[in-house]
């Protein structure tokens, strides 16, 4: 049934077109709006199953190759199926009002329900191919989406990059995980999990740990690659929601926490994750408070919490993995409603920048009464409604009881652990009010939006709506939250049953984490009302130095470079060309004889020298060199003819009539073609070459001579087998009827390889028939 | 313009008889003495070239009326029909036979289906030599 559900998405896809084009009365997104609450529902019924025992299921694909469809449900990968289809439906339902009939939503919805399979694949599949394969799918459907507008260039510029990036990771990943399952011996993700210990203690620990990682870092846009989140904001609002806050971006977070198993414990482990998660909060909170485009606020700050979750994953104490989980559906609910009401905004006033924005409180009450709960969850205000507090508040527990950890890297980085994390949640803490007050409230400015605001309709308001709820719900009463989805999931990720972990909003007084809270609450409040004084901080650090920058110099300095290095040898010159592959020729048979001491000449095998021979054989050769040096073309042709028949008078020497007589025709015919071509010739020119250039020249030509003469004479002097000779001359009567061998061979032992020489010889003609007779018309036309 | 090459024209009439022979000979004895197909093709075209050359290519053209491009398709045609032929007695592709058989004139011949091979290859080269030459020859 559960293999059928993923599928299901894209089955529906195959219909959603037609949908779109044979019902023209119904917005397309109701019909879709079924598959995924569908799931949903399916899901929430396993769960009171999966907490005792987490589901199995296996389904043949390709046996033989250890590639099987097989899925594997517990705690974790049900929390984000969860998350999954329920904001996806949230998503659907939002994006009926949001996206227009007018546009094409048989688009839209194949690309969304192709995304949907693709999260759902990848947070199932136990095989890691198959996980593979999910994983870049979503960046596959993703690419799509973020280009959904593909008449804009910013949609177009932030797809590509979101592909390169993620694609990028994927890749890498891949071979992370084909190491991983050499070095275990299976395929299947829990195998791995099992034999841990062979990874960890394999050679090769550190480039898989590393190659995972930035297939899970790319994905969840850690330092330095988020650079491309805040590009895909040119995505449709839904898809912004859904991909780029609830799902896509954690993928990575459930890769490492599948992971964490088995890499947890390890020093590289806990550095590289906690390390770049830290970085990736402080650098996504930091940069979220100069923008004021509301959804590169949000891009920004997506990236920052993700970096929270990440350096929990890594900090990978009992508390910190709670946090985590409970932080990622804190997350989706929070930023999938903040990025609604930001699409509702964008929706009723045209403009999506802060600058332009305020007031509208009045005008837009129940859309701001969202914003609050969202923004405020998302800030950490200490409040008993909020979800967002509760989870930050165990971040800052995660993060100092990581002191208690003993281990030298731990005790000598933990202490500076709280300190970041504060200074991370209070810029977090700013952008969130900047978010808020400067949209909602202060001074109206009519003039600068397109159209008077007003709430929009109800349809809209109820995706953001259920999430709020969601919000104060889960705030209010963790308790069953926790039971159903949260332990199972941290029992998932930590591989043993963790002691009973409550969520409490009260820690008691004196406690470091109440203390962090306060200190991020004063300060950020301080900050946001000092900000006009402190942010031209901005133009100091980072001022134009940007992650974005680098990728566009990289992407830009590989298209030069490649085009550069293609044009140093791709020339158009034959001569080039031509003094290229012969010159490696040489170089590489000159390499291979000298390395292999292939070279050998042996004086046996040779016979005693004739002067004849000689006489022909150094006439050859002076015809062969004056060629070089004649400037007159019908001498060239001439001395080249003497060339040809020397060598037939060698066959005849060397008792090869049949050859002799073939040679000698050939030659013949050929000096006449020559011959017939030469009034069509212009006169030959003299060199025009540089001097160095004649240099190349010859020592090419020397080297590939010395080559082919040393292979030759060390060739003649190695014999290794009898040669096959003697049975021809011995059968060549008794089983081809025909004294001369030559002829026996050529039409009867080896006639395949005659009859198709004929047939070269045709296609030559033909050719050349082709070439004069029509190429003529071509030039008319 | 052409000038009346007397001697050429009538050394020519008698030397290519003369070629044609020993072309024919080289081709027929090919499978005992040096020669064969390739080299009987050639020769053969040798002595029509010769006679392109003494006449020009028009009045050969009247007389000598062999479209050379078919000529290549038949040749290749006899070789793979040869080939093919093995297949009727159950043999691979390309198997030849020999054996000795009386002819009402010549009496007892050698005969090999190897020859029939040959024929090809012999009708194929001069096609194609003819071919080459003539369309290079015409393209003014």
């Amino acid at each position: 049934m559960l293999h059928f559900l993923i599928i299901a998405p894209l089955i529906m896809a195959i219909l959603a077109p037609i949908l779109f084009k044979k019902i023209k009365g119904v917005h397309t997104g109701w019909f879709i709006l079924v598959v995924p609450l569908f799931i949903f529902i399916y899901l929430l019924s396993l769960v009171s199953t999966v907490i005792h025992k987490p589901l199995f299921l296996q389904l043949n694909w390709m046996p033989s190759l250890g590639i099987n469809f097989d899925l594997y449900v517990d705690g974790l990968s049900m929390l984000f199926g969860l998350l999954i289809t329920g904001i996806g439906s949230l998503v659907v339902f939002y994006s009926i009002y949001y996206l227009h009939k007018t546009e094409k939503l048989g688009h839209f919805y194949v690309y969304l329900l192709m995304f949907m399979t693709a999260m759902l694949g990848v947070v199932f599949s136990d095989n890691l191919f198959v996980f593979y394969m999910f994983w870049e799918f979503t960046s596959l459907s993703s690419f799509l989406l973020i280009g959904f507008w593909n008449h804009r260039e910013k949609s177009r510029y932030g797809a590509q990059k979101s592909m390169l990036i993620t694609v990028f990771g994927g890749l890498s990943m891949l071979a992370g995980l084909v190491w991983m399952s050499i070095v275990v011996g299976t395929n299947s993700i829990r195998g791995l999990i099992q034999h841990a210990d062979v990874i960890i203690q394999s050679d090769y620990f550190l480039p898989i740990l590393l190659l995972v990682l930035l297939g899970a870092f790319t994905k969840s846009a850690q330092f330095p690659f988020h650079t491309w989140l805040p590009d895909a904001m040119e995505a449709p609002t839904p898809v912004s929601a859904y991909l780029h806050s609830a799902t896509m971006v954690k993928a990575g977070i459930y890769l490492v926490a599948r992971l964490s198993i088995l890499f947890s414990g390890t020093d590289e482990f806990f550095l590289i994750v906690s390390g770049f998660g830290l970085l990736t909060l402080c650098w996504g909170s930091y940069n979220a408070v100069k923008h004021t485009d509301l959804k590169g606020i949000l891009a920004y700050s997506t990236i920052s919490q993700l970096g929270m979750i990440m350096a929990m994953l890594g900090f990978g104490t009992g508390v910190a993995v709670f946090a985590a989980i409970f932080h990622i559906l804190n997350h989706a609910t929070f930023k999938g409603s903040l990025f609604m009401v930001a699409g509702i905004v964008d929706h009723e006033t045209g403009t999506r920048d802060i600058r332009r924005l305020g007031g509208l409180f009045t005008l837009m009450p129940i859309t701001a009464t969202l914003a609050i709960f969202g923004v405020f969850s998302m800030a950490g205000i200490p409040l008993p409604i909020l979800n967002g507090f509760l989870s930050k508040e165990m971040f800052f527990d995660a993060a100092v009881d990581l002191r208690l950890e003993s281990g030298s890297i731990y005790q000598m980085v933990a202490p500076f652990f709280p300190v970041i994390a504060v200074i991370g949640s209070i810029f977090t803490f700013v952008y969130s009010m900047i978010l808020y007050f400067q949209t909602f409230t202060g001074e109206l400015k009519l003039s600068k939006l397109e159209r008077k605001p007003h709430d929009p309709p109800l349809g809209m308001l109820l995706s953001p709506f259920v999430l709020v709820v969601l919000i104060i719900v889960i705030a209010l009463f963790p308790g069953p939250f926790n039971h159903y989805l949260l332990t199972p999931a941290v029992a998932a990720v930590m591989g043993s049953e963790v002691p009973h972990t409550k969520i409490y909003f009260w820690h008691g007084f004196f406690n470091a984490p109440l203390f962090m809270s306060l200190i991020v609450l004063f300060t950020g409040t301080l900050l946001y009302f000092t900000r006009s004084k402190w942010v031209h901080v901005y133009d100091r650090f980072p001022g134009s130095w940007s992650m974005n920058k680098a990728y566009d110099s990289i992407v830009g300095g590989i298209f030069k470079g490649s085009a550069t290095l293609t044009n140093t040898y791709m020339t158009g010159s034959l001569r080039n060309y031509f003094r290229i592959i012969i010159g490696f020729i040489a170089i590489l048979g000159l390499y291979t004889i000298y390395i292999t001491t292939g070279f050998k000449f042996d004086q046996v095998t040779n016979s005693a020298l004739a002067i004849p021979e000689l006489i022909i054989a150094l006439t050859m050769m002076i015809a062969a060199i004056s060629i070089i040096f004649i400037s007159n073309r019908i001498a060239a042709i001439l001395a080249l003819g003497v060339v040809g028949y020397g060598l037939s008078l060698l066959f005849v020497f060397f008792s090869a009539p049949d050859l002799a007589l073939t040679q000698l025709s050939v030659e013949t015919v050929s000096v006449a073609l020559f011959l017939l071509c030469f009034y069509h010739l212009p006169k030959l020119k003299p060199e025009k070459d540089t001097s160095g250039s004649k240099l190349i020249n010859i020592i090419v030509s020397v080297a590939f001579g010395l080559m082919i003469t040393f292979i030759g004479i060390a060739s003649h002097s190695s014999k290794w087998f009898e040669s096959i000779s003697d049975y021809f001359l011995k059968y060549s009567y008794k089983l081809g009827g025909g004294d001369n061998v030559v002829n026996v061979i050529l039409v009867d032992m080896r006639g395949l390889d005659t009859m198709l020489e004929i047939c070269v010889l045709g296609i030559a003609a033909l050719g050349i028939l082709a070439m004069i007779k029509y190429s003529r018309k071509g030039d008319v036309e | 313009m052409r000038t009346n090459d007397l001697i050429l024209k009538t050394t020519t009439n008698i030397i290519v008889f003369i070629i044609l022979a020993f072309s024919f000979k080289l081709f027929l004895a090919g499978h005992n003495m040096p020669g064969g197909g390739f080299i009987g093709g050639l020769m053969t075209s040798g002595a029509i070239i010769l006679m392109y050359l003494t006449y020009g290519i028009g009045p050969i053209n009247k007389v000598f009326r062999v479209p050379f491009t078919i000529l290549v398709a038949i040749g290749l045609s006899i070789a793979v029909a040869t080939g093919i032929g093995s297949f009727i007695f159950g043999q691979p592709f390309l198997s030849h036979t020999d054996g000795y058989f009386y002819l009402p004139i010549l009496g007892k011949s050698h005969l090999a289906t190897a020859v029939l091979f040959d024929v090809g290859v012999y009708l194929t080269v001069i096609g194609v030599t003819m071919t080459i030459i003539l369309s290079i020859a015409e393209d003014r």
